[in-house]
Formats: C-alpha cells, structure tokens, sequence
C-alpha cells in the first residue's frame, strides 16, 4: 500500500467475515472510510450492518480479515481497544444505564479517574458548544429518547474520536431533532472527523453521506456515491429487487361513517415510575379510515396502547368503546368478542409466545373468538382446523418459513410480524389497533404489511396504527394525531398533515400554533 | 443495665449486618446469591476449629473469611462461568453448607472454643455509661461498621463503585462499554462469601463460643431479607440490622418478665417488625426503583 493512500484512507477494512452457527452473518467484507467524510453503511434489517460495526467496535471477533487503521493493521479485542485507536459509537439500542445519571453514564466509558463533577462540567461545556443541551445530573430514566441519544454522543465525543460510527440515530428523533443531528455531524466532518452512518433512509443519506457502501446478505453488494443515486435505485440495490409502492385510494363520505371505535376522556396514572402517565386523550376512528398515532418512543404510546387492547383496564368503562359499546372494564379476549383486534408492538413474548408452534400461537389467540371453528365437544382442540387456517395465513401474508409449522421465535422477525398481523386480519376484524407494525421489518414485508391494513380499512373497519416511522404514518394513514407527553394532538387530514407540522407536534409544541415555525420549540 | 442492653443488641446486629452488607454487594453486581447461611456456617464452623487447634482467635476470623469467598467461588463458578441456574445454585450451596459444616463440626461439639476478647482502651472502656458501648466490645462490631460505611463510600463515590452498579443495572450495555461484566461479579461475588465467612466467625468465636450444628439458624436468610427490603442501601441495612437485634433482645426481656403474650408471637416479633418498618421506608417506589438492581439474577453470556 502506497502512503498516499494511507494519508487519506482512515480505516480499511478488508474481506472481514463473521460466522454465527451456521449464518454468515458478514462475509468478506470490504470498506474504505476516507479521513473527513461522512459514509453511509446502508442495508435492510439483517443484511449484516450491525455485525460489521460491532467488530470495528471490538464488541465481536471477526473469524477472518483484516482492519487497517491510518494505513496500519491492527486487531480490535475490546471496546476500550476501539476507543484508544479513536473509535467511538454511538449505539442503536442506547447502552446506557437508566438507574444512573448522565454524568455517570458518561464517566463509565472514560478510562481516566477524573471526579464525576468535573466530567459533568465538561459534558454540559461540549453539549452547550455543539447546541445539544444536557444536564448532566439528570437521571436517565427520566430523559426523553432524543435527550438519551444526546447522552451518548456527548459521551462519544468526549472521548474526541477520528472516527465516530452512529447506527441508525434518527429512528428515534422527531425531524427537526434529526435536522440538528445533521448539523452536528456536519460541523464534526468540517473538523476533519469521519463519520460512519448506518441508516436505511435513503433521503437522509443523500442528503448528507459523502460515500456508501450497500450490504445485502452479509455481503457488500456495491459501493456507491448516494449523491449521484436516486432514493429508487439505492432501495434497489439494499433489497435486490424492487419495492413495490403502495397504493391507498382515497376515501368518501368518511365524516357521516360510524365510529367504531371511540376513546373518551382516557387518563391514566403511570403505572412505573419511569412511564408516562395518560392525559384525557379523546379520538375516534370511523369504519373505512386509517387513523396514524405518531409520536417520539416513550411518550405513552405503550401505555395508551395498553389501554386500548384492555392489558390494563380503565376505571369507567365508557372511556373506550368499542362499535358503540363501552370496553373499558373488559378483559383483551372481551374486547376481541366484540370484533376489535390487536397487535402489540413486541412480538416476540408479547405478541407470541416464542417457543410454541405458529399454530398453537394462532389458537392460543382466538379460541374465544373462534371457538365454534376450533374447538370441538367437550372443549377438545380441532387440530387439522387450526392447521387449515394456520396455512391459509402463512399463504396469504407470503410468511416464509424453514418448517411448516415452526415455533415462532424460530421466523425472522419481518416474517413473524406478517403471521401476527395475519393471524389477526384472518379474523376480518372491524376495528383493529396496531403498535409499531413495520418495526424491524424488511421493506419488502413492511409494503405487504401496510397495504393489508389500508385493505382492511377499505372494507369497512376501523384501523388505528401508533408508529415511530413517518414515512409509514404518511403512506398509510388517513389522517394523523401526534402523542407528545401523554397527551394526544387533534387528528389533521393527510392532505393538511406536512412533516414539518407533525415534527412540531412531536416536539411538544401547542396543537393549536402549528404554524408558526422552528423558532418557537 | 441500659448499656449492658444495648451491648447485647449489638451483637444480635453485627453478624446480620456482616453478611447483609456483603450480600448487597453481590446483588448490586446483579448477582443473587442465596447460599448466604451455608457460607455462614462455612465460616462459622472454620473459625472454631482453627482457633480451637492453634489457640488464635484471629487465625480463625481469617481462615473463616478465606473459606467464605472460596466457597462463594465455587458459586461463582457455577453461576457465572457455567451460567447455571443463579437461586438453584444459591439454595445448592446452602443445603452443601450446612451438611459439610455439620461433619466437619462433629469433633468440635461440646469442646470450649476461644473467645476473641473485647477490646479494652484503659481510660475510655471506663468511661461510665458509654465508655464499654463505644470503647470495649468485640474488634468485630468496629469491623461492622467500618465495612458498612466503607461499602456505602465505595458504591456511591468511587468510579470503580459505578463500574459494579452500572453492571448490576445492565449487564448488557455495560458489556459494550467494555466493562468485563464476569471479572466484577467475580470479585462481588467473593466479596459477599468473605463478609458471610466473617459473620460466621463472629457467631462461633464472639455470640457464643462453642460450636453448635446449625448454629447460624437462619441468620443468612434474614440477611438477604434485610437487603432487599433496605432497597439496597447500606445504611438501611445497619438500621435494619440494629432494629431486628433490637426486637430480638427486647422479646427475650419481655418473655423473661412473663407478659401475657404467648412466646411463640413474642419470638416472630423481630421478624414482623423489620419488615414492617423497612417497608415503610420503602415506600418510595421511584426510590426502590433507581436502587433495585434491573439485572438481579438474570444470567449474562456475552457474545464474541
């Protein structure tokens, strides 16, 4: 190697390969990051990102390959390893300690003895300096999911790294927290810093990514410039064939249809200490319309959730209604009798118990609802019904699957959440609550998945979707209330709905001064 | 005869709040050990007969807190290499412990063990009133307190007091710091076994001194009680530890004295109160929470 191309190439990575069982979860794959340039690793769920990242970060041993660092080869062990070479990373599911304050969190990841006082100093001086404010003696159980991100980038920076590799930072903020990210990354890169970005928004990458390298498969499938890309052909290029759009005709005459379901005046009081507490949320959601619930994570999305499907009751039972007739003191099978459906945003343990079998899931879901089809005299199983409608499911939502009736943590999670929304839409439900139904998902399923709901609505029922992904809440919904605090906006029409009015909403500004721009949050 | 009391209270705390303090250092590392009375009597039964055999009460406390923490290995070795099943293996140690101790004990039954001599600082032991209740008890009660305002300091102020309860918060991300989650729960883990071995030298060379089968009779399960109903704080655990002692004693007089209470209700007193009592400081539920150790007997195998 020639020393101009050390000059320039601050990490290298060649034919790195990374073997879990029998998967190849990473295999020989290459990377060039360039000193002072943002490069984005793009990729669907599963296609090895994370693998490759945490090997860079010394959190796995790669089983063969090499990694140069300014030209030289070096063996990463651990993450302190990383670190003292000027790695630093900021990870996708936070690695921080909720019983701790940031100032602590921040110290657990410096190797010095410095006192946690002057550590919290310097934290707030950087934090201030690069406009993301933190106090560092706040407890992290109490942050909101963009103040924990904060967290860990102040943390990453203080340990001034060449090289900081962020996974996939803006699924959790709302846009205008993503535009200061942006900001950020952007200032660091003038600074000489290279940034490695994992993400699978196309948008963004454009945006901002000087470089970029696809991985399907575990497998590098092109290096790329995004600049000179367009949104459709990196998609492409991630998912190896293309996504088909999907298709949400427009609906009439939806103000005279009935509400099937109805939430009124629901409160609740947190049920932990470090969850949110519901206040007065109101919304109806009318037959033939998709309602969207967005919101940053941690808002009460789950807790409003909860409260809906009936996994935790309410004291009045007027304060959600389901086709005209108060639910709030049913139980979940309750409120399923009367023709309500639901999908919570965990899939496995919450939405399946993983170790049985895809048709012992489905039955352990609707034997009351369905008891007439699957249970016979004497409550004795009707296996070959449960066995008949498990793969007429598995066919319909195109599950794909190793065995034919396989345990459920034995699906890879986009092909285990198309079995549990069709396990449910199965039933024609007419009102049906989703959290979270793309999450981790695969663009592919996460299109199938979508249109099956708008589908359902068209048919005359009731769709309610809380998500974090707006680009789905866009696509899908009808219209779109925002969840901020526990609170829950006034659903605004799509055709009124502009990211930048959600972005606000999400930020906790007034519902009623959606208009008056980024100076007021 | 005040002084003579809170003397005797004392020593029903020190032994609860030796093996209570140890056993909160291993449960913020996010490891549940409940082999804490089989350790106990592990130390308990070395401690007499190495004093009984050399002569030297302070060869034993040693050679009890050395058999503590090779025995709390043993669990260590179980739970955290083997990643075996953390409150099987805790319950195996204390059935092995309280077997073992009794046959190795069989020769020392009905022998006169050693005492470890209170202290005695001519001037201040005679100070009247508090002179012998500051001044003159067992260099183990010093040692108590000692270690209890020493755990507080080294989990609450020093960084590598962090480091074991960033672990016992969440072995996971600590793990991805690069914080070697195995070694600190190691070192917690022999920890607790060394303060349980100690506590049980305090029974058999300063509570009574003579070697009795059984004789630890459920101390090491109060302590864990204490630890977790003092949402694993040190200081809390020395109330709770003095509060039960202090029942204890107090039920003894009261039964001496021949109230009308039937002695059966008298003797679950202690057990009543503490509970009680540490429940209402509890009551915090956003203070149990920050304090309660979130990964508390979950197993941790990292992946490379």
């Amino acid at each position: 190697m020639s020393a101009d191309t050390a000059a320039v190439n601050l990490l290298e990575v060649r034919g790195l390969t990374k073997i879990f069982g029998s998967l190849k979860a990473c295999d020989a794959v290459d990377l060039t990051i360039r000193k002072g340039e943002i490069h984005a690793l793009l990729g669907e769920n599963g296609a090895g990102k994370s693998t490759l990242v945490k090997m860079l970060f010394g959190s796995l041993e790669p089983y063969s390959g090499e990694i140069r660092w300014n030209g030289q080869p070096v063996k990463i062990a651990n993450p302190n390893a990383a670190r003292k070479l000027g790695i630093g990373m900021v990870f996708q599911h936070f690695s921080l300690f909720e019983a701790l304050s940031a100032a602590e969190n921040i110290a657990l990841s410096l190797d010095d003895q410095t006192p946690i006082s002057t550590i919290a100093a310097k934290a707030q001086a950087l934090s201030y300096s690069y406009g993301l404010p933190l106090d560092p003696y706040s407890l992290v159980g109490d942050l909101s999911v963009g103040e924990r991100q904060r967290i860990e980038i102040i943390r990453c920076l203080l340990q001034t790294p060449d090289l900081i590799i962020l996974d996939e930072p803006t699924s959790v903020l709302t846009p205008q927290e993503a535009d200061k990210l942006f900001e950020t990354l952007e200032r660091l890169r003038a600074e000489g810093k290279s940034i490695l970005y994992i993400s699978h928004r196309l948008e963004e990458v454009k945006r901002m990514c000087d470089a970029a390298t696809v991985m399907r498969h575990g497998k590098v499938v092109a290096h790329c410039d995004p600049r000179q890309e367009t949104a459709a052909s990196l998609a492409r290029m991630m998912v190896g064939s293309e996504v088909h759009a999907v298709v949400r005709a427009p609906i009439e005459g939806i103000e005279t249809a009935e509400a099937l379901l109805e939430v009124r005046n629901l409160s609740r009081k947190p049920a932990t200490p470090f969850s949110m507490p519901l206040k007065n949320i109101s919304l109806n959601v009318r037959a033939g319309e998709v309602i969207g619930i967005a919101g940053v994570a941690g808002n009460g999305q789950g807790e409003f959730f909860e409260a809906v499907s009936g996994e935790a009751m309410q004291l009045e039972a007027g304060t959600v209604r389901i086709r005209g007739q108060d639910a709030g003191k049913l139980s979940i099978t309750g409120r399923r009798l009367l023709g309500a459906a639901f999908v919570p945003e965990e899939r496995l343990g919450h939405g399946a118990a993983p170790r049985m079998k895809l048709s012992e899931n489905l039955f352990l879901s609707r034997y009351a609802t369905d008891s007439k089809a699957f249970l016979g005299p004497g409550g004795v199983v009707k296996e070959s019904a449960i066995d008949a409608a498990t793969q007429r499911i598995v066919q319909e939502m195109d599950v794909r699957k190793s065995a034919r009736d396989p345990e459920a943590a034995a699906l890879s999670g986009g092909n285990l959440q198309k079995f549990i929304i069709g396990r449910e839409l199965d039933r024609r439900p007419t009102v049906m609550v989703v959290n979270q139904p793309t999450w981790g998902v695969d663009a592919g399923a996460a299109a199938k998945i979508r249109q099956s709901l708008i589908e359902l609505a068209r048919s005359g029922s009731a769709v309610l979707v809380i998500s974090q992904d707006l680009d789905e809440l866009f696509e899908i919904s009808d219209a779109i209330s925002v969840m901020h605090n526990g609170e829950l906006s006034r659903p605004l029409p799509r055709a009124e709905a502009t990211l930048e009015k959600i972005g606000l909403l999400m930020g906790g500004a007034e519902p009623g001064h959606v208009d008056h721009g980024l100076e007021s949050v | 005869m005040i002084e003579q009391i809170l003397i005797t209270i004392a020593t029903a705390a020190t032994p609860l709040l030796i093996a209570a303090i140890g056993e909160l250092v291993v449960e913020r590392s996010g490891v549940l050990n409940l082999g804490v009375e089989g350790m106990m009597i592990m130390g308990a039964v070395t401690g007499f007969g190495v004093a009984l055999t050399t002569g030297s009460p302070w060869l034993g406390v040693f050679a009890a807190i050395l058999v503590g923490a090779l025995f709390s290995l043993l669990f260590g070795f179980l739970t955290l290499t083997l990643v075996t099943n953390q409150v099987a293996t805790g319950l195996a140690l204390t059935l092995l412990g309280l077997g073992l101790s009794g046959m190795i004990g069989e020769a020392f039954v009905g022998q006169p063990g050693v005492k470890l001599a209170a202290i005695y600082i001519p001037g201040l032991t005679d100070i009247p009133f508090v002179g012998r209740l500051l001044f003159g008890q067992d260099p183990l009660f010093y040692v108590s307190i000692l270690l209890t305002v020493g755990v507080a300091w080294f989990l609450f102020r020093t960084r590598a007091g962090l480091t074991l309860r960033s672990v016992g918060d969440n072995h996971g991300s600590a793990h991805a710091l690069g914080i070697n989650v195995i070694g600190i729960r190691y070192l917690a883990v022999m920890f607790g076994g060394a303060c349980a071995g100690l506590a049980g030298a305090f029974l058999s060379l300063v509570y009574t001194t003579q070697w009795i089968e059984n004789m630890s009779a459920g101390r090491g399960w109060i302590a864990l009680a204490l630890v977790v109903f003092a949402s694993w704080r040190p200081l809390r655990v020395l109330a709770g530890a003095y509060l039960f002692g202090a029942v204890s004693i107090g039920q003894l007089h009261a039964q001496a004295l021949g109230i009308g209470i039937p002695s059966q209700l008298l003797s679950a007193l202690p057990y009543l109160a503490t509970i009680l009592v540490l429940v209402l400081i509890s009551r915090n539920r956003r203070l149990t929470m920050i304090n309660t150790p979130a990964s508390l007997g979950r197993p941790f195998v990292p992946d490379r």
